[in-house]
């Protein structure tokens, strides 16, 4: 009895935090749905009825969308790629007894604490200007060109920038699995008559496999729908515009809120797929 | 071709010296046994063998050449874990064969290799398992197939029973002796069980903090211990040790003398009260007080008989079964 009683009062406890939960979620994804199906011009006449299925078909026709969708794969698989390798490799310096190992350690976690839209600007102002930027002074020093860096090579600097922010979390991550390694393995595997490339890839990655799929799944979350980086960096120019900056666009620039609320539910539908097609990959990883 | 010389070798972490300076030779094909209480550098002469850990000074030589600086996997030793460090990751096949893929052996003499492996080691129904889907005793086979296969010409155990139980333990005892009658091979093996030691080795090296006390058969340290430290380690019950009047009666320091070898008599020279008696069926292990010598008499007696606690009981050393040592705690010959 007691048991019970017990969990009809937990409900009642977690139910606030439930609800408040579910609207948080169910409110903006119902007001989205509804939008997308409504003409709203905010600016010119406010809500004009129903609009059916026009406001889809006008954004995947428009020219921006598939480059949009393009940029924003281009964006999140760079990044994953180079957060991972070069997660796997700090991990595994991290764990070699240095000195001052703490400090180090400290210093490698700190990006991940500076706000993204500080972060890009730093990066923008600081390393990337083409004329007192870091990069253009080094430039000018070897005797080349200062390169500009964000109009032409934009998509490959903003995922330099990114991927700069979420290094830390993915050598975080991959740190605990590595420490997490019975050394014995490898000693094993040492008189086994491995190599050390032998040993990384016969002992340590396979180890280290279910730690980089949370990497790439929680990353992937997050990296779909950046937006700061952009807006302070390029501004969507240059073909860096991802689906979140242009339903951005369609809904504050053109003040358009029926064709952006399309745009979201097709950006739902994109995070879907991509999960659906990571969680086939790698997601077996998870399994053992 | 197995033999394995350290001459004069030492190993020091940082300042502190854990083993000084030590001679040893282990014949090819023996079976040698590292015996000592924990923490005496067992293990770290066995890793300096195996090439896991630098030697400090001296040198290792297996066959006569010098190994001291050959990497772990080019010595031709084997080495099995006492966490058996299985790769879980891979199927028990792949375990086996990985020594086998690393030193690039044709792929059909790996399968034979490791088809006779398994068979010799009962493992044929698991080979496509992962470690993580065997018992103890199962994983510690996989260990040794894969320890096997690649034919070294020594292998080296640190303690590689000691998570099984008692049970297991008897019956991979006679399977890792019977695999030593079969091929021969140089065999190290570390264990701080006295019964593992005395049943199993040709050769016992006794190690306290690092320093050998004594090398010899197992029926050489138990009939003539070097000294007081061996002859408490070698044995059980331990043997009883007994100091003061009765040792200068004997003129010697200590006097020891092993359970076995003290009888129950009527016409017995020692006299004490049975404190406790211990059953074992086949044997009767009498703790005798009161004898006047400080501290208890172990005695071990036949299964069958009837004395119990609060009992007078004489006893008999048999005759020249006293061990005697000097102050130092050197035996005197
Ligand atoms: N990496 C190391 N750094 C410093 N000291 C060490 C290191 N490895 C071992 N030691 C010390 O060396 C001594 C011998 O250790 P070792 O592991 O060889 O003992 P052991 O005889 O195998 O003991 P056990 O029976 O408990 O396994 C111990 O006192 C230990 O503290
Ligand atoms: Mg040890």
């Amino acid at each position: 009895m007691a048991t019970r009683h017990f969990r009809s009062t937990a409900r009642l406890m977690m139910a606030p935090a439930v609800i408040l939960l579910l609207g948080w979620m169910l409110v903006p994804l119902t007001m989205t749905l509804w939008f997308s199906f409504r003409r709203y011009l905010p600016l010119r006449g406010g809500d004009l009825g129903w609009a059916g299925f026009d406001n889809y078909v006008r954004f995947v026709t428009s020219g921006a969308f598939w480059p949009s969708v393009q940029t924003t794969l281009i964006i999140v698989g760079g990044v994953l790629v180079i957060t991972v390798a070069l997660g796997v490799v700090l991990a595994l310096l991290l764990d070699q007894p240095i000195w001052g190992q703490g400090a180090v350690r400290i210093l490698v976690i700190a990006p991940f604490f500076v706000m993204p839209t500080v972060s890009a600007l730093v990066w923008k102002n600081m390393f990337m200007d083409p004329v007192n930027g870091l990069f253009a002074h080094l430039w000018r020093f070897f005797g080349a060109e200062p390169v500009a860096w964000l109009s032409d090579v934009p998509l490959a600097s903003i995922v330099v920038i990114v991927s700069w922010q979420w290094l830390p979390f993915a050598t975080l991550i991959l740190l605990t699995a590595v420490q997490s390694l019975d050394r014995e393995q490898l000693e094993a595997a040492e008189m086994d008559g491995a190599s050390p490339l032998a040993r990384f890839g016969f002992i340590v990655l396979p180890h280290l496999s279910r730690a980089i799929t949370i990497v790439v799944l929680i990353q992937t979350i997050f990296l779909l729908s950046i937006f700061a980086e952009i807006f302070v960096t390029t501004g969507g120019a240059f073909g860096t515009r991802t689906l979140t900056y242009l339903i951005y666009q369609r809904v504050l620039e053109s003040q358009n809120v029926g064709l952006g609320s399309a745009g979201g539910v097709y950006a739902i539908i994109l995070a879907n797929i991509v999960a659906i097609f990571l969680m086939r990959i790698v997601g077996k990883n998870l399994d053992r | 071709m197995g033999q394995i010389t350290l001459e004069r070798v030492s190993k020091s972490f940082g300042h502190t010296e854990v083993i000084p300076p030590l001679d040893l030779t282990i014949e090819d094909g023996e079976f040698c046994v590292f015996v000592g209480p924990s923490g005496c550098g067992k293990s770290t002469l066995l890793r300096l063998i195996a090439g896991l850990d630098d030697i400090t000074s001296g040198a290792v030589l297996i066959d006569g050449q010098d190994a001291s600086d050959v990497p772990p996997a080019k010595r031709g030793l084997a080495m099995v874990f006492q966490s058996y460090a299985l790769y879980p990751h891979m199927s028990v096949r792949k375990n086996i064969a990985f020594p086998m893929r690393m030193a690039r052996i044709p792929q059909d003499e790996q399968n034979r290799r490791i088809e006779a492996a398994a068979k010799a080691l009962n493992l044929t129904d698991y080979l496509d398992r992962r470690p993580g889907q065997l018992s103890g005793g199962q994983r510690q086979r996989v260990a040794i197939g894969r320890a096997i296969v690649r034919e070294p010409s020594a292998f080296l155990f640190d303690e590689p029973l000691s998570n099984l139980d008692a049970a297991l333990r008897v019956g991979m005892r006679l399977e890792i002796s019977e695999l030593h009658e079969r091929l021969r091979a140089t065999m190290i093996y570390v264990t701080h069980d006295q019964v593992e030691a005395m049943t199993m080795a040709d050769k016992i090296v006794v190690l306290r903090a690092g320093h050998i006390e004594q090398v010899g058969s197992p029926l050489e340290l138990y009939r003539t211990p070097r000294n007081l430290f061996v002859a408490g380690f070698i044995g059980s019950p331990k043997m009883n040790l007994i100091g003061g009047n009765e040792a200068a009666r004997h003129d010697a320091h200590t006097i020891g003398i092993r359970p076995e070898h003290i009888d129950v008599s009527e016409d017995g020279c020692w006299q004490g009260t049975v404190g406790v008696a211990e059953h074992l069926g086949s044997d009767t292990f009498l703790h005798v007080h009161g004898t006047g010598f400080g501290g208890t008499l172990t005695v071990r007696t036949t299964g069958e008989v009837t004395l119990a606690h609060g009992d007078t009981v004489r006893l008999l050393p048999r005759a020249g079964r006293i061990h005697r040592f000097d102050a130092s705690g050197l035996r005197i010959v």
